[in-house]
């Protein structure tokens, strides 16, 4: 929408007037985050900004702990067995309300994504002394459970989505040509929407890996998931390596962002949708 | 080949249409056990409605060999509805006794306005729909009960459906690799169906590299690599634009006469039933209204929802006052008489709409004694090259048209002119009675 040749001088205002709006918008989103980038590359023995000068100290600190390795692979084993756990179930659920025909639907639909919407601590609390009366608690079946609890919705949602924009008569070409409707599933359908499961799951991952209130609550000595650790770093200790592990939790939620709308983008493409 | 069109955005709304349309279809895959119970329940023991195909069925051998050993003959009935009914809510009929034998090795077109009954008959026969009441029988035996996946039809959709994961000879060779077939020569067989369809050479590509009418292409090989005995389609040309579809017609045409299948086609286009048939099953609201060749079908209206659809007509409204060897004398209500031929009419006295093609019309014939003489007076010349186009009023009727031949004779009349028209009974056919509106102004041919 570049600038029109027979603008008048209040086009011309206004368009510059909503570019630097938007850029104000925009910024107001981002610093918050990126401001902590920087101070993760600090040389200074304490968490301040601006930095005075760049170094690496934090990130070989924070290496060389073993609270903070042990506090990434429980990240990480949490988070890839949720999104597991996670893409199964919503990817089930969508293809369940999506395609089923059956009174209370919607009603079904609100309820399972009813975890998005009540704030997390309350979800937190309930599955807490849940989960303590069934010994979950400090678990890392616990902690699994708890986070697919949250990721599923993400799951359905995206799952959902892709499927409404799959074209049944795709499913119905199968089935004419001799594959039982089972195996044009297989086939046909799932080939189709991978590309949507695949970010439904990555959405899954990030959730769990990101979660903060559900693991303060559960998680226990064991299984302290990096945020978690955080957390504690940050109100116990003021332990500047954070800002280092702050810069690699953003790291690997863009890339994993990234991956999921170029997946997005290739599933339009393969459906013959224009991005 | 072609360079890449993208489907007008008409073509696209009806593609969106048929989709939801088919939404209850889809139910119906998994819902596979309902259609049984429903089934059941009509076919009761001692239903009338039991299978009465077997005799006319008779198996017969033969020396042209497809993998399936008994080779129907041309002509032999090889599919029939009998008293075939739908409904989608259990109260309106989408499909109302119908009953309709379709005959080997022909291409027929079911033709007909949207929610006239048409897809809905191709997605019972394909299994897609379960029937509300009724039968469906191929060779003789019913089929009611098997499973879209196990009827062995071919099928091409509107939109192409092929598999966009795929490429183009995986798509061909998904039929094969369902029957389980060699690998080595499902690979043979799928590039002759390429080839047959002249995408030789695009093995390797994308669904989405392709045009429109190179997809469509890829979507009927797929459909005819496993040499099914029937292939149906459902509005396959009808996102394709105007010149690519007359192609596809015609190339279409010859594939069937070639490979000697059974078609059954879906349209709405009058000109694309008439161009690729060999027999047209026109439907309105749920009713055939009849079935015949193309040229029958034109020529021989067997209503006046037939002759009104099937290409020009004009059509004046008036009553029955004698009928004798198959002529009727109709007294128009404008007051002047006619002399017609008697197609549908229900006797003397009764109300009746004559039915007149453009291009029998004759102007100013000079000294004769044509029965059907009548002043009229043109409003408006559309001249269109090889023909003109009048539109004048005649008998109370203001678009009333005459289509004649561009020469000499022709030339001479000009917009405002007073001519004669006239006319042998033989082309004016007395049909049933519809009001001006073109709705139906009695239920003779209705169920």
């Amino acid at each position: 929408m570049a600038l029109q040749p027979y603008a008048s001088k209040p086009d011309r205002v206004w368009y510059y007037a909503f570019r630097i709006y938007c850029a104000l918008v925009f910024l107001f989103l981002i610093i918050p985050v990126l401001i902590v980038v920087p101070m993760g590359f600090s040389s200074s023995r304490y968490l301040t900004f601006p930095p005075p000068g760049f170094s690496l100290q934090y990130f070989e600190e924070f290496l060389n702990e073993p609270k903070w390795v042990l506090a990434i692979r429980s990240s990480f084993a949490i988070g890839l067995t949720t999104m597991v756990c996670a893409t199964v179930i919503g990817t089930m659920a969508a293809v369940g309300l999506v395609r089923g025909k059956f009174r209370g639907k919607a009603v079904l639909t609100t309820f399972l994504i009813s975890p998005m919407v009540i704030p997390l601590i309350i979800t937190a609390v309930g599955l807490y002394f849940l989960y303590s009366q069934i010994g979950l608690v400090e678990t890392f079946p616990g902690m699994v459970m708890a986070h697919t609890v949250l990721a599923t919705p993400f799951v359905v949602i995206v799952v959902s989505a892709t499927l409404h924009g799959f074209d049944r008569s795709l499913e119905l070409a199968a089935v004419s040509l001799g594959a039982s409707p089972v195996k044009a599933f297989i086939k046909v359908t799932l080939p189709v929407i991978a590309p949507g499961i695949v970010s439904g799951a990555l959405f899954a991952f990030i959730i769990s890996f990101d979660e903060v209130v559900v693991a303060l609550f559960l998680s226990g000595m064991e299984y302290r998931t990096l945020p978690v650790k955080m957390f504690e770093g940050i109100r116990y200790e003021v332990d500047p390596a954070i800002a280092a592990v702050a810069t690699l939790v953003i790291f690997i939620a863009v890339l994993v962002l990234t991956t999921a709308e170029l997946l997005r983008r290739r599933g339009e493409r393969l459906r013959g949708i224009k991005p | 080949m072609h360079p890449v069109e993208r489907p007008p955005e008409a073509g696209l709304e009806t593609a969106r249409a048929d989709r939801s349309a088919l939404t209850p279809a889809c139910l119906h895959i998994y819902g596979y056990m309902l259609l049984c119970i429903l089934e059941t329940r009509r076919q009761g023991p001692g239903s009338p409605l039991q299978p009465t195909g077997g005799q006319r069925w008779e198996k017969k051998s033969s020396g042209r060999g497809l993998e399936i050993g008994i080779m129907p003959h041309k002509n032999d009935v090889i599919v029939e509805f009998v008293d075939v009914q739908k409904s989608y809510d259990g109260a309106v009929l989408a499909v109302k006794d119908l009953n309709i034998d379709i005959r080997n090795a022909e291409f027929l077109t079911l033709l007909g306005p949207s929610g006239s009954g048409k897809t809905t008959t191709l997605l019972m026969l394909a299994g897609f729909e379960a029937l509300t009441g009724g039968n469906i029988l191929l060779k003789g035996e019913s089929i009611t009960k098997v499973p879209p996946h196990k009827r062995n039809f071919g099928m091409v959709f509107q939109n192409y459906a092929l598999f966009p994961h795929m490429t183009v000879i995986e798509n061909v060779v998904f039929p094969l690799k369902m029957r389980k077939i060699n690998k080595a020569k499902a690979q043979e067989q799928a590039r002759r169906a390429l080839d047959m369809v002249q995408l030789a050479g695009f093995e390797n590509r994308k669904p989405n590299q392709l045009s429109g009418g190179q997809q469509q292409r890829v979507a009927l090989a797929r459909a005819l690599v496993f040499e099914p005995v029937v292939v149906l389609m459902d509005e396959p040309l009808g996102a394709l634009d105007k010149k690519l579809r007359e192609q596809m017609q015609l190339e279409l045409k010859h594939i069937h006469e070639r490979l000697e299948n059974t078609v059954i086609y879906v349209t709405h286009d009058q000109s694309e039933a008439l161009t690729m048939s060999d027999r047209i099953a026109v439907f309105n609201e749920g009713v055939i209204q009849q079935v015949a060749t193309p040229d029958d079908l034109y020529e021989y209206p067997a209503n006046s929802f037939v002759a009104q659809f099937i290409g020009e007509n004009n059509m004046l409204h008036g009553t029955v006052e004698a009928i004798s060897a198959g002529e009727c004398s109709v007294m128009l209500d404008t007051g002047e008489k006619v002399l017609a031929t008697s197609i549908n009419v229900d006797g003397v006295g009764s109300r009746t709409t004559l039915s007149l093609r453009p291009e029998r019309l004759v102007i100013n014939p000079g000294p004769s004694n044509h029965p059907n003489r009548f002043k009229a007076k043109v409003t408006e010349l559309i001249y269109l090259g090889d023909h003109n186009r009048y539109r004048v009023s005649l008998a109370g009727n203001d678009d009333f048209v005459i289509k004649l031949p561009n020469n000499e004779a022709t030339a001479m009349v000009k917009e405002g002119d007073e001519i004669e028209v006239c006319w042998h009974s033989r082309y004016c056919k007395a049909l049933d009675w519809v009001t001006e509106a073109g709705g139906l102004g009695k239920d003779g041919h209705k169920h």
